[in-house]
């Protein structure tokens, strides 16, 4: 299988904000912070875009770089995780991450910054498998439970898609063919390795070959 | 008149040297080395039940599952 990836179709998304309201309630997110976000370009103009926005678990991460405490790790199905336990707060992730993902809850005395919480593409942390502890720190664990995350599978119009990236591809590459416009996919260049990157094309592939079809940074 | 010219000459060079300096500026963007995790191990997806380590059965489960997302699929084209 290859790693689990986030896909948003921006030709579909309508900013219905379903995938928020998903992984909040999954999640059980506090007050304040938004794991998973719709962003609008251009908002009021005709033609306006939304895309749903959190962790990509980019295959390169710049979060897991610049950690401080290496609280950060991939785990075999190419999910970005951390340990709570060990974050300090730093707040380092935040200003590496180019999708704003990590987030920091601020509801202590004095406004003080506790430890990083960001979306773990539903896969829980370092606890054991759906156990309480788990679910307090990192969230609900769906993939033990051989289930995909609630944002994608909440999807009213399945603008984003969550999964193996090799199956999500297909399906959206199907879905381009069938309506005949919008092959830009937002954010897989930054994520995923842009198509120029030498690192970024899979084994065997011939030279200017795009990682993603489409594919836009 | 000669030691206020010699003077001047050092002044002269220790500011050019000074101001060659600065085009040999060093790259002021710090190489990040990937660190080593330092955290608690965590376990597969599909060691705990249902799966109890069958990796095939969750990945065909987790296949499966994504093509609910496919609606030319799962509704016909």
């Amino acid at each position: 299988m290859a790693r689990m990836k986030f896909l948003c179709d921006a030709e579909r998304c309508i900013e219905c904000n379903g995938c928020v309201t998903a992984c909040k309630q999954e999640n059980d997110v506090p007050w304040g912070v938004n794991r998973r976000r719709v962003v609008t370009i251009n908002d009021g103009v005709p033609g306006e875009r939304s895309i749903s926005v959190a962790c990509m678990h980019c295959s390169d991460a710049p979060c897991m770089a610049v950690c401080p405490v290496d609280c950060f790790y991939r785990s075999e199905e190419g999910v970005v995780l951390h340990d709570k336990d060990l974050c300090i707060g730093c707040g380092y992730c935040f200003y590496a991450c180019p999708f704003g993902a990590p987030q920091f809850p601020q509801a202590g005395a004095f406004g003080v910054r506790g430890k990083m919480d960001k979306c773990t593409f539903c896969a829980g942390g370092p606890e054991k498998d759906n156990s309480e502890a788990e679910f307090r720190k990192y969230g609900r664990n769906r993939l033990a439970e051989g289930k995909l995350p609630a944002c994608a599978e909440m999807c009213s119009t399945k603008a984003l898609l969550g999964g193996d990236g090799d199956t999500i591809a297909e399906i959206y590459r199907q879905r381009v063919t069938s309506r005949g416009k919008g092959s830009d996919v937002w954010g897989w260049g930054t994520a995923y390795g842009r198509p120029e990157a030498p690192t970024a094309k899979p084994p065997g592939a011939a030279p200017g070959t795009p990682a993603a079809p489409g594919a836009k940074s | 008149m000669a030691r206020v010219t010699q003077l001047a000459a050092i002044a002269f060079g220790a500011m050019a040297a000074l101001m060659l300096a600065g085009c040999g500026e060093r790259p002021q963007v710090i190489d990040y080395k990937q660190g080593k995790y330092q955290g608690k191990p965590d376990e597969p997806p599909y060691a705990a039940a249902p799966f109890n380590g069958n990796k095939d059965m969750w990945e065909r489960d987790i296949r499966n599952r994504t093509q609910n997302q496919n609606e030319y699929r799962r509704i016909g084209s």
